[in-house]
């Protein structure tokens, strides 16, 4: 840290290099976390805003799949989803994510959110890029998305945190 | 939480605040202990809380934290004024277990033991994305969801015999399959015949110990050393989504600000969505029964090529997860109401009219496979488990740490070492995936099983030794 302070200090290049690198590695570890939960998944997924969260929940449900490893990027799939509020709307995300697992062997890497809202509708357009499950051979399935301890809300930093629990 | 002691392995946390009833917890003061650690008696409080709930809510000995109601939970509900959860039954509809016996020598299995395994673990469809190599148009999965295993009977993948000796002949009456969405069959029709992932196993095993010579006679366990089959599976993608689908109606129409967990939606038992539900439940129980029985039906093709001779016997096949109508005495009084299980074995003794002919005499059996490595057992039911549970018990070890915990502190050379150790053979897609499932994962199977045996909410009649293991 104090060489991180440095890097204010005196405009070193490689003390810039590390300045970055450590708040680029706070931002990473931020999309995320798993939470202890004993029979099921449990994760928290952080954002600047709602789409920004709803993404960092499709990486969580990517790492699930592919149980901490990495999925490639060779296609991608496109939906839309509306409800009346947040957790509805997460909720049928990550089922649709599981879906296109279980129908298509489509396993997500990532996705694209955009929210809108209007008349108190929130529609998600969703671009997921992932891959052929049968790439892989030590997959993980998800049964289903829960409600279970499930919240969307605005924190005191007014940055976005979501908690989910899968059944697995 | 206050929890006081009734009697020995018997703990109750009285009514108080929103809850209807009290819960009772069936559980030796170790188990409690370990109970007591997550969210497990929350959730059994919750469920305490929800609408026409009766008597109590029973927590059983391998009880652990789920969602919305917690695994090894047990609710009954009156049906004028009850509801019908789908989230206290869970996403896996009919997830259960099925108990096949041959007359294999042990030594002669032995002889072929890799061979069999290696080629379960080629041909037995299972893990994630796997498509079960069974090809069924959507005409046929609507028989299948309408009639069960009389649809299997008819095509030839199952006998008379196994027809007779699966919970309700494997056809739960009143399934309707236009209350299954073209989703949940889209999901499931490919996946009809396979294994799935996660806790779902195929075990081959042998009888190690008979403790009720009587009782496992009628099962046809009556002898040490016989080779024993156990399938655990359920419903496959179909019943996450026919779960999923009713959770989303029931909240729309009846919302969930009351509720205690917005996962417990609901709907009255007696209204249009609550017959629905059941309807399309009882469809994907039959499909349940019915993948377990392709299943059973790939076993036998396989096991036949190194033992012409031998068939393998369907014992029984129970679910541990699904709701029925069923008749419990309520405050005296003997009435119909709708039993959630979620994480629990029917458990009913002598005489009851769901038991199959074959073994109304004994009470029906029950199975409760260990985790890996460990011993599975089998179980009868009893009138005491009428009287205490709703006619019920446990329907595993339970797990004792998370997925989470367990990649942490188990690595996949240990585990290879402790089935090594055991002389267990495993067939799984990963070794990564089955540390999820390593034995000290789970509690202790045996100490689950002893507390239903004390309790005698299940009495032991024999336990069977794993020889080798396919894991979902």
């Amino acid at each position: 840290m104090l060489r991180v302070i440095n890097a204010f200090k005196t405009s070193n290049e490689v003390e810039v290099k590390l300045f970055i690198e450590y708040f680029t590695n706070i931002n990473m570890a931020k999309k995320f976390e798993f939470l202890e939960h004993t029979g099921d998944v449990k994760f928290r997924a952080y954002g600047k805003n709602v789409g920004e969260v709803f993404q960092n929940c499709a990486l969580a449900v990517s790492s699930v799949f592919s149980r901490n490893g990495e999925i490639n990027e060779t296609g991608k799939k496109e939906f839309v989803l509306s409800e009346n509020n947040y957790e509805s709307l997460l909720y049928q995300f990550i089922e649709e994510l599981i879906y296109l697992f279980d129908v298509d062997a489509f396993v997500v890497s990532r996705a694209e959110v955009k929210l809108t809202e209007e008349n108190g509708k929130i529609t998600a357009y969703v671009l997921v890029y992932g891959d052929d499950a049968s790439n892989y051979s030590d997959l993980d399935a998800i049964k289903a998305p829960t409600y279970a301890e499930m919240y969307i809300k605005r924190l005191n930093n007014k940055k976005w945190e979501a908690q989910v629990v899968v059944d697995v | 939480m206050k929890i006081q002691k009734i009697s020995e392995n018997v703990y109750e946390i009285p009514k108080e605040g929103k809850m209807n009833v009290p819960v009772r917890i069936f559980a030796s003061e170790k188990i409690l202990k370990s109970i007591e650690k997550d969210k497990t008696l929350l959730q059994a409080k919750n469920m305490a809380e929800m609408p026409g709930v009766v008597k109590w809510v029973v927590v059983l000995p391998d009880a652990h934290q789920g969602y919305g109601a917690c695994i090894g939970g047990v609710s009954a509900y009156d049906l004028k004024k009850g509801v019908v959860s789908p989230g206290q039954t869970g996403y896996d509809i009919n997830c259960g277990v099925r108990l096949l016996v041959s007359d294999i020598k042990l030594v002669d299995f032995m002889k072929k033991r890799k061979d069999i395994m290696k080629s379960l673990g080629k041909d037995i469809p299972s893990g994630v994305g796997v498509k079960s190599g069974f090809s069924f148009s959507p005409k046929e999965i609507d028989l299948v969801l309408k009639n069960g295993v009389k649809w299997a009977f008819e095509k030839g993948f199952a006998t008379k015999e196994d027809v007779s000796n699966i919970e309700d002949e494997g056809c739960i009456a009143d399934a309707d399959y236009s209350k299954v969405s073209a989703r949940a069959k889209g999901r499931g029709m490919h996946q009809l015949g396979s294994l799935g992932a996660g806790n779902h196993f195929m075990e081959i095993g042998v009888v190690e110990e008979i403790y009720d010579k009587k009782t496992a006679k009628v099962f046809g366990i009556d002898c040490v050393g016989k080779v024993t089959f156990l399938i655990h599976s359920g419903s496959r993608g179909l019943g996450h989504q026919v779960a999923s689908d009713h959770i989303k109606k029931m909240e729309e129409e009846y919302g969930f600000d009351k509720l205690p967990d917005r996962e417990l939606a609901c709907a009255p038992i007696n209204s249009e969505l609550g017959r629905d539900y059941l309807s399309a439940m009882r469809g994907a129980a039959n499909f349940g029964f019915v993948n377990r029985q392709l299943l059973t039906f790939s076993l036998r093709e396989i096991i036949k090529k190194y033992f012409p001779k031998n068939s393998l016997d369907l014992v029984y096949d129970i679910a541990h997860n699904i709701i029925k109508i069923e008749k419990h005495n309520i405050n005296g009084k003997m009435q119909d109401v709708c039993v959630h299980r979620k994480g629990a074995t029917r458990s009913f003794g002598p005489g009851r009219l769901e038991i199959p002919l074959k073994y109304r005499k004994t009470g029906s059996p029950i199975f409760i496979p260990g985790s890996m490595g460990t011993y599975s057992y089998v179980l009868v039911g009893t009138k005491k488990a009428e009287e205490l549970t709703f006619g019920s018990t446990a329907h595993g070890a339970g797990r004792l740490i998370s997925r989470s915990e367990a990649a942490r502190t188990i690595t996949p050379a240990q585990l290879g070492k402790e089935l090594h150790d055991k002389d267990i053979i495993l067939e799984s897609g990963g070794l990564k995936g089955a540390v999820d499932e390593a034995p000290s994962a789970y509690k202790d199977v045996n100490e689950v099983v002893r507390v239903s045996h004390e309790l005698g909410i299940g009495k032991m009649v024999a336990r069977l030794k794993p020889l080798g293991v396919v894991k979902g």
